[in-house]
């Protein structure tokens, strides 16, 4: 079944700071999307709102079609899961802990783990390719092999829906490269619809089908990669000044950009 | 997937629950046997096996086992209410004195002691309404909705420091009556009585319990309120419910034991330092550790310098600090 997941008219903010006074936004096909924009564009609580960690002051975020506040917390998780920029766990914690946290949506008070949830979680460590690190505890290892055990946790949950706030954060780019095509290797497997926010430019026009602009609070642009990510845009965007050329890369191209000077004018 | 069944950590875990066991088993039966009038195995197993209204029998009866008995339930129940505040808070200093159970209780009791010593007898019933109040209090400063725990904490310090100022304020202007409150101020089990197993137990199974109901809850919160969101807890809501429980075991504890220091803040680390931070086997763990330790520490603070009796709050103090501080420096060299 495919999930769609709809923002009406929301407004978001943390007591009387407003962050996002209005945005409309419509989810409803399984892609990779990113969400890009300057700092403090308000795209990670756009993204936390989309996952109901941040309830909007008005407004309201569907998920098919119902509020995600008034669905019962364990039904969403069995659909969506989510990954936040910064997490942390008891050093002690060993990798089959972490990812068995991703059974508890399906497990009722009381209720132990069965050979269904022991063949998910096994398919969940396969997929991120760290099985043989099941026992490792968390604090023994490397920050990519951690990045890709919450990542299965996440996966444990066997989500249709899958959403990462920066994920490649505290990763060099070789791990970041290798999670980026980790996460597409899912969407191709599972057909999951994954929603990210990232940093890196190239990373979202290379990895991503849809590009979703934040300025401000505001929508600036959404649409195909092609369209959005544009020297125009990244100019409005960022206020610098870009280069934008396709890369051909073993029989496939995508787009990349080369900033190489701020137009001050343009911030001022 | 096979690899899961064989857990590294199960025999270890199996290996400490049995030893726990045990020990606990043999605090109570010697806290039991021994004091100003030693007794046989024997002795004991006569007193339950055939009641007689002998020596042996008021002795053992009415005084040793309801003593060993409030201070296993005391042990519990502040080990339990530490591990959840830790949790919950995700702080390694929290302790029933951080939700402000301590000085309330304190205040409440001391008032009673100092103005009002004649109602000796109403001490637990108002070190109890003291902690609830003052945890109330401390609650209601830190929400916006729901607890939030930095706010929880500095509230909880702040209405401490306040308390802590009534109660030298009544030690100053009252000083000729400080005596009689200093055994309570430091904790002790002198002269409890199966009255006050009574006022304990009911809370200790609710804690009990409560925390075998809430295991789950409290290890998804140790992943952060985003995660423990993600997957599918309303962390508000648990988050609320395990302080309150934790004010409700530790209130009755102070109720009846006093302020005793200590069990709750290092109980629940050093379990963690035996068992790991899954709450699955760290509160079981810090359960049967605190009331070993309780139970062994008071029969110690009682006998060593008989006749005279050592509250078991300084007791422990003296022995239980340095050997915390013995444990940390071991765990920091691994």
């Amino acid at each position: 079944m495919n999930h769609t997941i709809e923002a009406h008219s929301i407004k978001l903010g943390y007591g009387s700071k407003v962050i996002i006074p209005e945005m409309d936004i419509v989810i409803d096909k399984p892609e990779i999307i990113s969400i890009i924009g300057p700092n403090g564009s308000g795209k990670s609580t756009l993204l936390k709102a989309l996952s109901r960690i941040v309830i909007p002051l008005s407004g309201c975020v569907l998920l098919d079609g119902k509020d995600i506040h008034q669905l019962q917390p364990q039904q969403v998780a069995k659909i969506m899961a989510i990954l936040p920029q910064t997490v942390h766990a008891p050093g002690d914690m060993t990798v089959y802990d972490l990812v068995a946290y991703g059974r508890m949506p399906y497990k009722k008070m009381f209720e132990k783990l069965d050979s269904d949830d022991q063949e998910c979680m096994a398919a969940a460590l396969e997929a991120t390719g760290i099985r043989q690190m099941l026992h490792r505890r968390l604090d023994s290892l490397s920050g990519g092999e951690r990045q890709r055990a919450w990542l299965a946790m996440a996966l444990a949950q066997e989500p249709r829906l899958l959403l990462l706030d920066e994920p490649t954060t505290y990763l060099d780019i070789h791990h970041q490269l290798e999670l980026m095509k980790l996460v597409r290797k899912l969407h191709q497997d599972m057909q999951i619809t994954v929603i990210m926010v990232l940093h890196d430019l190239n990373h979202a026009a290379r990895f991503s089908q849809r590009m979703i602009a934040v300025k401000d609070g505001l929508l600036f642009a959404d649409g195909p990669v092609e369209e959005v990510f544009t020297v125009e845009n990244l100019r409005a965007l960022y206020g610098v000044e870009t280069t934008i050329m396709t890369i051909e890369q073993g029989g496939s191209s995508h787009l990349v950009c080369f900033p190489h000077d701020s137009c001050l004018t343009q911030r001022a | 997937m096979r690899e899961a069944a064989i857990d590294p950590r199960g025999t270890w875990r199996t290996g400490i629950s049995i030893i726990g066991l045990v020990a606990l088993g043999v605090a109570l039966f010697w806290g039991i046997r021994v004091g100003t009038v030693p007794f046989s195995a024997y002795d004991i197993w006569n007193v339950f096996i055939a009641p007689a209204s002998n020596e042996a029998y008021q002795i053992i009866y009415n005084i040793r086992v309801p003593r060993v008995l409030v201070g296993a339930l005391t042990g519990i129940n502040l080990a339990l209410a530490g591990c959840i505040l830790q949790g919950v808070l995700r702080n390694p200093l929290a302790d029933p004195g951080i939700i402000g159970v301590s000085a309330g209780a304190g205040l409440a009791a001391m008032s009673v002691m100092i103005l009002w010593p004649g109602l000796m007898a109403l001490v637990p019933a108002a070190a109890f309404i003291g902690a609830l109040l003052s945890a109330g209090i401390v609650f209601l400063l830190s929400w916006d909705r729901g607890i939030q725990p930095l706010r929880l904490i500095l509230a909880g310090v702040a209405l401490a420091a306040f308390f802590g100022g009534g109660m030298s304020a009544l030690m100053v202007f009252h000083s000729d009556k400080v005596q009689g409150t200093v055994n309570w101020m430091a904790g002790g089990f002198q002269g409890r009585s199966w009255n006050h197993v009574q006022m304990i137990l009911p809370y200790s199974l609710i804690g009990v319990l409560g925390a075998m109901l809430s295991y789950r809850h409290l290890n998804a919160l140790q992943l952060g309120d985003e995660v423990a969101k993600g997957l599918g807890i309303r962390v508000e809501k648990a988050r609320f419910f395990l302080v309150v429980l934790a004010a409700l075991l530790a209130a009755s504890a102070v109720s009846v034991a006093g302020l005793l220091g200590f069990v709750g803040l290092i109980i629940p680390h050093i379990a963690r330092m035996l068992v790991g931070s899954d709450f699955e086997y760290l509160m079981p763990c810090a359960a049967v550790l605190g009331a070993t330790i309780v139970v062994a520490a008071d029969t110690v603070a009682r006998t060593i310098f008989s006749p005279v009796e050592v509250p078991v709050g300084i007791f422990m103090a003296f022995l239980g600090a340095p050997f915390f501080i013995y444990l940390l420096r071991k765990g920091m060299r691994r």
